[in-house]
């Protein structure tokens, strides 16, 4: 159980991770075995396995734990979730993770983020995405692989008829930004409850 | 049988995952399957909204399960993409689980004028569907063309199969439905061992060492075991496989040539659909010469190099980033 203060902030960092992830991710239940890490696909590109990375939540170590590279290295493959011992919801706990470091501006490098922000500017103003476009968009940004060397696959995908140039906007385009732009003010009373206002 | 379904933004006519659609919609009128589509449905959110902002991600998915509670009464939703099965499922999930979060989402759908009873909707991968409502014995009824010769590694990624709390019907280490699915269909099936791993979602778009890393290790997981073809259930995971397959090659100096095609499209060959129908063609990775194997022809790309034509523009669309290969664009 979190602990909780008076006034109804969490008291630790733990404890505002956990509320901050929806359904119950358990993480006060770590007991530190490694499966997670030892199942990461990702694991090494990480600055810190999850394992480590929970240790150091345990920790109060905010600012070091929202620097890590090691979220934004999570695909979301769900393996560490289905073999911890502990049922500790980790892939949940990487997306809130996200969500701190950029609420809180720790994590500075840029890319991860970003893609991140790209696709959901697609998704809030048209309320679907299109993954090429917004793959071409992303990088000519940031170019991460040079664009010359993706253009065959560019080329291959026009010629075949598998980008769509115009991602089609929904018809309830008003009603999906009165909800999302309700769904940000709770959000924000919740950060503020939970974070006591430092997030 | 009749579900209501949630095309998802990559299934869209035009988008990269559309041949996925076209092969889907081709074999379930055979098996007496009717798929309704959720009218004004809007994107899951991938995995992009969820890791700036929950309760705009949970509602974003609210809204879309909101109005698929509004389509003729029905109460399983088909979604042919993993991720999207995924968040659907999972969303609805945790909304049943945590009456607060509900709550707060449903002031947001407020909004907008809707609202969703957790639990109302329940959301199911198209191979689930086939392999346990349709069932394997209706699937081999209606094959008439076997796939014998042909070997297949079966790649179901990681979004279909894990984590089995949210409603996933198969293992979620070693999952085996869509082996028996290929196996009924006549083709060898190889005990890939790569078939749960991760395609790197989008990774391509973060770190090219870790994205071709991941792409790597299925590629060649499926060519040590002599696959002729890797055979999906998501769209992502088709990009990912065929559209970076050239890339990864690239980054390696490696030479693989293993052709990605949907589980629908093997479904269709072996239901005697032709090629065209199925939107086989459109693959990067070409799949003809392991499709000649059991004697399926695809007609040869249309003419390589340019659009048929300009692509338009409607003014209501907002500014489109270039395309590298499109006619603006110098090679
Ligand atoms: S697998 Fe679970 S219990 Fe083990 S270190 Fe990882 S999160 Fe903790
Ligand atoms: S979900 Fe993320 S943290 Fe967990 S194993 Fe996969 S990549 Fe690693």
């Amino acid at each position: 159980m979190q602990q909780v203060a008076s006034n109804g902030t969490p008291k630790t960092f733990l404890d505002q991770v956990i509320a901050a992830t929806p359904g119950n991710p358990h993480l006060e239940m770590c007991i530190q075995c490694g499966t997670c890490g030892g199942s990461c696909p990702s694991g090494p590109d990480m600055e810190h396995t999850p394992r480590d990375l929970f240790a150091m939540v345990r920790a109060g170590m905010k600012d070091q734990v929202l620097r890590s590279n090691t979220p934004w290295y999570c695909v979301s493959c769900y393996y560490c979730t289905v073999r911890c011992p502990q049922e500790i919801h980790v892939t949940d706990l990487m997306y809130t993770l996200k969500r701190m470091s950029v609420k809180s501006k720790l994590y500075d490098e840029s890319i991860a983020p970003d893609f991140s922000k790209t696709f959901i500017f697609w998704v809030e103003n048209n309320g679907r995405s299109f993954e090429l476009g917004l793959m071409a968009q992303h990088m000519l940004r940031h170019n991460p692989f040079g664009v010359f060397k993706i253009a065959d696959m560019g080329v291959g995908m026009v010629t075949k008829g598998r980008i769509g140039f115009t991602p089609k906007r929904i018809k309830g385009m008003d009603g999906l930004h009165a909800i999302l732009a309700k769904a940000k003010e709770i959000e924000a009373e919740d950060d503020a409850k939970i974070m006591g206002g430092a997030a | 049988m009749r579900y209501s379904v949630f095309p998802g933004c990559s299934l869209e006519k035009g988008a990269a995952g559309y041949p996925y659609w076209q092969s889907m919609e081709a074999i379930l009128k055979p098996l007496g399957v009717e798929l309704v589509e959720v009218d004004d449905w809007n994107c899951c959110g991938a995995t992009e909204y969820i890791a700036l902002n929950r309760m705009a991600a949970y509602s974003l998915i609210a809204r879309t399960l909101a109005l698929a509670a509004k389509t003729d009464g029905l109460r399983e939703m088909v979604a042919p993409c993993s991720a999207c099965y995924l968040n659907l499922s999972k969303a609805d999930k945790y909304l049943t689980d945590d009456a607060a979060l509900a709550d707060k989402v449903n002031v947001a759908l407020g909004a907008g004028g809707l609202h969703y009873k957790p639990g109302t909707v329940k959301t199911r991968h198209l191979l689930d569907v086939i392999v346990n409502d349709v069932g394997y014995k209706a699937v081999e009824q209606q094959a008439t063309k076997s796939l014998a010769g042909l070997r297949i590694a079966p790649y179901y990624g990681c979004l279909l199969t894990r984590p089995a709390v949210y409603g996933q019907t198969d293992s979620p280490e070693y999952p085996t439905a869509l082996d028996k699915l290929m196996k009924v269909l006549g083709a060898e099936v190889v005990d890939y061992p790569m078939k749960a791993h991760c395609c790197g979602g989008h990774m391509t778009q973060i770190s090219e060492a870790s994205a071709f890393d991941m792409i790597r290790r299925l590629v060649k997981g499926a060519a040590d075991y002599h696959a002729d073809i890797i055979v999906t259930v998501c769209p992502m995971c088709q990009l990912n496989l065929d559209g970076f397959q050239g890339a990864m090659n690239r980054y390696y100096k490696g030479d693989y040539h293993v052709p990605v095609l949907y589980f629908t499209q093997m479904m269709g060959l072996a239901f005697g659909l032709d090629a065209a129908t199925l939107g086989i063609g459109a693959e990067i990775v070409d799949a003809r010469p392991a499709l000649s194997r059991i004697g399926v022809q695809v007609p040869p790309p249309e003419e390589e190099a340019k659009p048929a034509h300009k692509p338009r523009r409607p003014k209501e669309a907002l500014p489109m980033p270039v395309m590298p290969g499109s006619e603006e664009v110098e090679q």
